[in-house]
């Protein structure tokens, strides 16, 4: 795909209107920072100023401060938190998706093909069918207010499995397996060498999605956990409980949350992009 | 070619004649291997889903029917009576509705304005990826995150969205009284973070229309509009299929910029914002009322899955163009041997 050069619409550069229409959308998807942060700077009288100057105030490290100091928040814990829960539930989605996948893009095992459209149908199911009774059954084994009660149903997805066999059926040829077990390299050897080595682009793009998706997840650690042991989200949440009439310190807060997923962002959105390019030809 | 004459092992005669009953202990593993390994991988993947999921989804069935006692963790069968006071409950009716109108103010547009995005970006640019970066980055941030942001701005009296209408001349909106201002709020932060998404999606799948379409349709003196409409609409069909699908599938269970867009977290005053997983998440952990809350899950997967197959039947008969003219001819020709006998 690269170095193509036509255009969809128009022939040869874009006109300048292009441009502007991107300028338009790029402002959008920027400008709520910066309303946060111009808040975020401010006082808690910032908002109600009817002369609001559109250049930030010096008070963000101040606010950012408090909220991070304020117990009630706990922003330590969330962050470190919100850290385990991601990295080790992308760790092990993208093993253990990787496993499932190899196997059902290149081992030929009866019931395969029921037991993938199995794994599919599993993707159209919403959380909340389950959410009750896996409310209950952390109760039971006092979980609740644990994150591994966030971790545990997100150790390994439909759709990473789904996502590694469509990328590891159309890029590890079978003859190379097929020489490989020859050779006398046994089935975890050969998916070892060869399953996760092939992978290795379609899973570093999987890890990222679980990362951010489980980083942003709301509804079930909301549920499950509680102001002692949030993840980031979820203090996020009681922020405004905590704070509602001075939105100085919510926003400041709503930016410090942010941050590592900006960082993020600014070292891996190029993958991002073309990871959500790939899924949609394949998908 | 050559071949390898190992020395004979001690028993490999042996080893070969009776190759079909007594295979080694090495041989042996190696079929346990080949035959059991593929079994032993998709494992965890069905063991979380049994434990997380299956599970989960029988019980909820199971609770639905009963009347929960929380203390005691167990419940008494009533039947349907969870389902039947759910469905007769106002605000079950109330949150279906604000959950579609959520949905529909957020869908449309957003589609509208991917594939526009799409387009634009599709063009031959300078910085592509910058700009490609540029839509997505909201997608990053947590719509928790987010519905703080957008709840701060569009405030009833010292909002961002107020005051600008204000200057404008124009009269506030009440976004937290009023029912669809409402509504377009919570879309509008909806929108934030999917948009740049979906018009990701949208732009792989125009550029993978072959060129010489757009050369036919322009030697036959369609200008940019026309090419638009009737080259990379059609050829993107299966994706925006997909795109509406799966936008489908979260609008219905929104729960997240909601739930944030006021301090209390209940929907509103007068339930204007309250959606169904709300009105789940408040029998559940706001009544404690667990086997009405399993009931409304049930119900909420009902609709979204009805909803589904309503989509792919509208769309595979609206959306598609050439499968509605196939039907056309079918019936035409149908027509036609009638007429002849």
């Amino acid at each position: 795909m690269a170095g193509r050069r036509r255009t969809g619409i128009g022939t040869g550069r874009p006109s300048p209107y292009v441009y502007a229409i991107l300028a338009v959308v790029l402002v959008g998807s920027v400008f709520p920072f910066y309303w946060s942060f111009l808040i975020g700077s401010g006082t808690a009288s910032t908002i109600y100023d009817q002369n609001l100057s559109w250049w930030p105030g010096g008070n963000f490290f101040a606010n950012a401060q408090e909220v991070i100091n304020n117990p009630a928040v706990n922003f330590w814990k969330a962050l470190t938190n919100s850290i385990i829960v991601s990295t080790v539930t992308a760790a092990s989605t993208v093993f253990l998706s990787t496993l499932a996948g190899y196997a059902f893009a290149k081992l030929r095992f009866k019931g395969s093909g029921p037991l993938l459209v199995a794994v599919i149908a599993t993707m159209a199911v919403p959380v909340q069918l389950g959410v009750v009774p896996l409310y209950i059954a952390m109760q039971e084994f006092g979980w609740t207010g644990n994150i591994g009660a966030v971790i545990l149903p997100a150790l390994v997805t439909a759709f990473g499995v789904f996502w590694m066999t469509q990328y590891l059926s159309q890029s590890l040829p079978t003859e190379l397996i097929e020489a490989a077990r020859v050779d006398g390299c046994s089935m975890l050897r050969t998916f070892w060498h060869l399953g996760l080595t092939t992978a290795r682009p379609a899973a570093a793009m999987l890890a990222l999605f679980t990362f951010v998706t489980t980083w942003n997840n709301f509804f079930w650690p909301f549920i499950v956990l509680d102001q002692q042991s949030p993840t980031l989200p979820v203090a996020l949440s009681l922020l405004q409980a905590n704070y509602f009439v001075d939105y100085s310190l919510v926003l400041a807060g709503v930016l410090i949350a942010t941050l590592p997923l900006l960082l993020l962002f600014m070292f891996a959105g190029r993958q991002l992009v073309s990871g959500i390019m790939q899924g949609a030809v394949k998908g | 070619m050559s071949t390898i004459t190992a020395p004979p092992e001690d028993g490999s005669s042996e080893r070969t004649r009776h190759r079909q009953d007594t295979l080694t202990w090495r041989q042996r593993r190696g079929q346990w291997d080949v035959k059991y390994s593929p079994y032993l991988y998709i494992l965890p993947f069905f063991i979380v889903f049994g434990v997380t999921g299956l599970f989960p989804i029988l019980y909820t069935a199971f609770i639905s029917l009963q009347d929960w006692d929380l203390v005691r963790n167990s419940g008494e069968y009533i039947g349907f009576a969870q389902f039947s006071w759910v469905l007769q409950d106002r605000e079950f009716w109330i949150a279906l509705r604000n959950t579609f109108s959520i949905f529909l103010l957020s869908a449309i547009p957003q589609l509208i304005a991917a594939t526009l995005i799409a387009a634009v970006l599709d063009a031959n640019l300078r910085a592509k990826t910058f700009w490609r970066m540029s839509v997505l980055l909201p997608y990053v941030v947590a719509p928790v995150a987010v519905a703080l942001i957008f709840s701060n701005m569009f405030g009833e009296k010292y909002g961002l969205i107020n005051s600008l209408l204000n200057d404008m001349g124009l009269g506030s909106i009440l976004w937290k009284t009023d029912v669809i201002p409402s509504h377009i709020a919570i879309a509008t932060m909806v929108n934030f973070r999917w948009t740049g998404y979906n018009a990701l999606i949208l732009l792989a799948a125009m550029q993978a229309i072959p060129r010489d379409l757009y050369e036919a349709a322009a030697i036959d003196g369609a200008r940019a509009a026309r090419r638009f409409f009737s080259v990379t609409i059609p050829q993107i069909r299966p994706t925006m299929i997909f795109v509406i699908i799966t936008a489908t599938i979260g609008g219905l269970q929104i729960f997240d910029e909601p739930r944030m867009y006021d301090t209390g977290g209940t929907g509103g005053a007068n339930k204007q914002w309250l959606t169904i997983t709300m009105y789940l998440y408040n029998i559940g952990w706001g009544k404690f009322n667990f086997g009405r809350a399993a009931a409304v899950a049930w119900l909420l997967f009902l609709i979204i899955v009805g909803i589904t197959l309503m989509n792919n039947y509208l769309t595979r008969r609206f959306v598609s163009g050439d499968e509605a003219v196939k039907k056309a001819k079918k019936t035409s020709l149908k027509l036609s041997t009638k007429g002849g006998k």
